[in-house]
């Protein structure tokens, strides 16, 4: 089953919290299984409380699953992967007391890279997100959009092959937020990195993605996998084309009733 | 902005100046006995004296004495217990309510007992002193280490980060700001028991001269030892500041 050249596989993986037999025991992620090519963006879609934030830990070796498997290049992940595997989180997990440069040297220092290589690699992430002027500002002094860039730079920093990006752009507008899918596609049409990216918006999944993830209500099962044929870079043309429009509707039709019934709705 | 800061310490200024005035006009025209309230000139008069003759410094320094001393047991004890506590999720809810509700407690009711172990000397007053600087230390310890945005931690822990470098780089700096609110807080209360405690049964101390020329009828001395801590306790307040803003920086 498992694919030589894969970037991670997930295998039957399920995730519960609380303990056996408690009534509030909730079953986030339900025996999810798929696989991520190498180079390959990946997102993950569905309604709130679906476990696809649950799926990215899992896949970051931050939660251990309850049942199954997950593999990073074809070895099980016990555990965080630093060398493997970068995250950008959502809100803003920068350190405020540190400088943007001096939080993605301390990424780097947390990863065990030498004290020496440190500066350039961290101008070099930083040059790649735009931010090379704001090295010695403080994240407080950043926008929203600045503050998700230097997060991408303490990432990309850290020289991973793959990237694991939980709802990174959902607390921006969404001019910023184009923008922002604007330049990651750029990055992964430039780097080839392999990313599992975790949104709420179907334009947002529909541009980015070379494959959605469409996920049911809680339980979370994935539903369906949608593929989006269309080269990186991608740009605004692609952002104002039919076929984005076409895929966003399907991905809408997939989800509302999913949606429905997360607020508990039951019409038919 | 800065229009409206200076109109506020010319408020504060005037307002110490109109409690000034009303003293020295009080005190002039005889309508108090000048044993309850001595002139404003004879005090300042006597201040100016205490000044010169640096007959304040034996006093001076045993209570600075006894406030390091209470300071550095305060915060190294509180501190240390703090962190301990903080680790975990139970000590949390077994610990905070119950050093939450001592802290509500007045304290200075040990203070004769404190006596009775360690004496009329410096001893009581450290005793003093650190049992009640210990409360807001260890209380903002234990908030400051329990409320490390969780975010941090995890981003932390995605990179790699080992045990030593989450509670330098992570731990410590996320909980620094809340723990110095409260070293700060300790000193300053430490401060004032410790005067407090001289009042009441002392060798010697700012405190026990104060009360002395009281009980001497001599209030103008007595008023001068009063401008002498005033100023002491500014100073210190000063330092304390001075010393938080530059860590402050320091830390971003």
């Amino acid at each position: 089953m498992r694919n030589g050249t894969s970037a991670i596989t997930v295998e039957g993986v399920s995730q519960a919290f609380g303990p056996e037999g408690d009534p509030r025991r909730v079953i986030a992620l339900e025996s999810a299984s798929l696989a991520v090519e190498r180079g390959e963006l990946l997102c993950l879609i569905g309604p709130s409380g679906c476990g696809k934030s649950t799926l990215l830990n899992l896949i970051g070796g931050l939660m251990t699953p309850t049942t199954g498997e997950v593999a990073i290049e074809g070895e099980r992940v016990r555990g965080p992967l630093p060398k493997k595997v970068a995250y950008v989180f959502q809100e803003s997990a920068l350190f405020p007391w540190r400088t943007v440069i001096d939080n993605v040297k301390l990424g780097m220092a947390f990863q065990g890279v030498a004290r020496s290589e440190r500066d350039d690699r961290a101008m070099g992430a930083l040059s790649a997100v735009g931010l090379a002027d704001f090295a010695q500002h403080y994240p407080a002094q950043l926008s929203g959009g600045m503050k998700q860039r230097a997060q991408l730079a303490r990432a990309l920093g850290l020289q991973t092959d793959i990237l694991l990006m939980d709802e990174p752009f959902a607390a921006l507008d969404e001019q910023t937020r184009m923008v922002l899918g604007e330049d990651l596609s750029e990055l992964l049409a430039r780097t080839g990195k392999t990313i599992v990216f975790v949104t709420h918006s179907l334009v947002e999944a529909v541009f980015l993605a070379d494959r959605v993830a469409v996920f049911t209500a809680r339980p979370g099962r994935i539903k369906t996998m949608i593929s989006v044929d269309e080269g990186h870079p991608r740009n605004r043309d692609f952002m104002t084309s039919d076929k984005l429009g076409r895929l966003r509707n399907e991905l809408y039709e997939l989800l509302h009733d999913e949606i429905r019934k997360t607020m508990g709705d039951t019409r038919p | 902005m800065s229009g409206e800061r200076l109109a506020y310490r010319l408020v504060q200024i005037g307002f110490a100046a109109v409690l000034l005035l009303a003293w020295w006009l009080v005190s002039r025209n005889g309508y108090v006995s000048p044993i309850l309230l001595p002139s404003l000139t004879s005090s300042v008069h006597e201040f100016v004296l205490l000044l010169e003759s640096g007959s304040y410094w034996p006093d001076l320094r045993v209570t600075l004495y006894e406030l390091v001393m209470a300071f550095m047991i305060a915060s190294v004890t509180g501190c240390i217990v703090g962190y301990i506590v903080s680790r975990s999720r139970f000590s949390v809810r077994v610990f905070d309510p119950l050093f939450a509700g001592l802290y509500s407690i007045p304290a200075i009711l040990l203070f004769p007992l404190y006596v009775l172990f360690f004496g009329l000397g410096p001893g009581s007053k450290i005793a003093i002193g650190a049992t009640i600087a210990f409360f807001p230390i260890i209380l903002n310890t234990i908030a400051g280490f329990d409320y490390v945005d969780r975010s941090y931690i995890t981003a932390a822990r995605s990179m790699g980060a080992s045990g030593v470098q989450m509670f330098w780089s992570v731990m410590l700096p996320a909980a620094f700001p809340v723990v110095l609110a409260g070293l700060r807080m300790g000193f300053i209360l430490a401060f004032l028991s410790i005067l407090g405690s001289e009042t009441i049964a002392s060798l010697s101390g700012l405190g026990h001269k104060i009360v002395s020329f009281a009980e001497s009828m001599d209030p103008a001395k007595m008023f001068a030892y009063i401008f002498l801590a005033i100023i002491i306790a500014f100073l210190l307040n000063a330092t304390v500041t001075l010393i938080e803003a530059r860590v402050r920086r320091g830390h971003g």
